[in-house]
């Protein structure tokens, strides 16, 4: 069994056609507020991204008859970086012309990120901890959740 | 102040219409508590017979599954369900947008049916029906107001109008941000940036979006989440315009225009 996406082979069929449909008309990255403050990720570039690594992994299977492994995937295009830049605030999905969704690459990408890898920044790793032990993302003990009503 | 608790109200053979969902902003963090009590005060005010579930509830599992943590997420949600269902809950208002979209939207699917309502929409209803009653003149009558939208409350979920006719009835001059609506650019916060440090930029975004608050001229900034409230009050001290600029929740905006009877 395996969680989220680490290559186009893990994405949902909606996601590699939007990534094919993708007009590159770059309104997504102009709305993207980590775009916006000069962070890395550009939902454009998720969708060029996804493209073109399906066009390698085609070019492959025309090739071999079927896919051989070339030792790259999604990830060797999309950075950790990029992924973790996102806000997941449906901007980029919202300005889309073509009603395509980078957001749903993103997500599955950190889902394989998290669930298969591992790999979280340290804060996140302490922010589950802290909700499977306390309930709640913050250090709190479960004990005062109602405790603002003293306030 | 006195707030109903689910298992207590059900152990005396009551149950409860209404439950309030607070969310784990709105129960630990020291600026969202006071919007939980502000809108608890309003219920309590209109005599809604509401109760919270206090202990019993626990993180919705949002920003788990937005950090990638599906197993967590599913593990919380079930959780939660369980509370809820055993209790055979069937209406839930929260002043969170990220609890009030995971529940709506995302719970349905795990098991969990119910009819979620944000607070926003909430008090607008209120407001219609004549349940809550603005004082003449109040506190924000005739002042500058502009409105951040929450993503997970627009986009995601495309209410844009409930707040603020919310902040029409407290009669202030309602600006509107060159970015707002379906537009609106995000405090920053979402997809659990909350819990950790920004990637690399050139400014933060919350910066930026404050900044655009700021130009409006507007002298507050009412939201309609916790974390935008956070956010954005993290902007304005940047800008050092605490004095002049305040960053408050519908609620607290609502709470102190009510009429007293």
């Amino acid at each position: 069994m395996k969680f989220g996406a680490k290559d186009v082979f893990d994405l949902s069929w909606k996601s590699l056609l939007d990534a094919y449909s993708c007009t590159e008309c770059g309104r997504c990255s102009t709305a993207c507020p980590a775009n916006q403050t000069g962070k890395l990720l550009s939902p454009r570039k998720i969708m060029m991204d996804t493209r073109d690594r399906l066009e390698a992994v085609g070019k492959n299977i025309k090739a071999n008859g079927e896919f051989k492994d070339d030792g790259k995937n999604l990830l060797s295009h999309i950075t950790v970086e990029e992924l973790r830049a996102c806000t997941t605030c449906n901007a980029c999905v919202e300005e889309c012309p073509v009603s395509i969704s980078p957001l749903d690459i993103i997500l599955e990408m950190r889902r394989a990120l998290i669930m298969e890898d591992s790999n979280a920044p340290q804060e996140w790793n302490g922010m589950f901890s802290n909700i499977e032990n306390n309930f709640a993302p913050w250090k709190f003990s479960p004990e005062d959740r109602a405790d603002w009503v003293k306030g | 102040m006195n707030v109903p608790i689910f298992s207590e109200q059900i152990a005396s053979g009551k149950t409860p219409e209404l439950l309030f969902w607070v969310g784990c902003a709105g129960s630990f963090d020291q600026r969202a508590q006071k919007i939980t009590r502000a809108f608890a005060s309003i219920l309590n005010k209109l005599e809604i017979d509401y109760a919270i579930l206090g202990k019993e509830e626990m993180c919705t599992g949002d920003p788990a599954r937005r950090a990638g943590n599906e197993f967590m997420f599913q593990m919380m949600a079930y959780q939660n369900i369980q509370v809820l269902n055993g209790y055979g809950i069937k209406k839930i208002v929260t002043a969170c947008p990220h609890c009030f979209n995971t529940l709506k939207n995302e719970y349905p699917e795990l098991g969990g049916t119910y009819e979620v309502i944000h607070h926003a929409s909430y008090l607008q209803q209120l407001i219609d029906e004549g349940r809550i009653k603005m004082k003449e003149g109040g506190d924000f009558s005739g002042r500058k107001i502009t409105y951040h939208d929450s993503c997970y409350l627009g986009r995601a979920n495309d209410i844009y109008e409930a707040p603020r006719k919310v902040l029409e009835a407290l009669d202030a001059a309602l600006v509107e941000m060159k970015r707002c609506k379906s537009n609106g650019l995000c405090c920053g916060a979402g997809g659990a940036q909350m819990f950790k440090e920004e990637e690399k930029g050139t400014t933060r975004i919350n910066i930026d979006r404050t900044l655009e608050a700021l130009d409006t001229g507007a002298s507050v900034i009412a939201s309609a989440c916790p974390f935008c409230n956070t956010m954005m009050t993290d902007g304005v001290k940047n800008s050092n315009k605490e004095e002049e600029v305040q960053v408050l929740d519908i609620a607290e905006l609502v709470a102190a225009s009510m009429e007293n009877e």
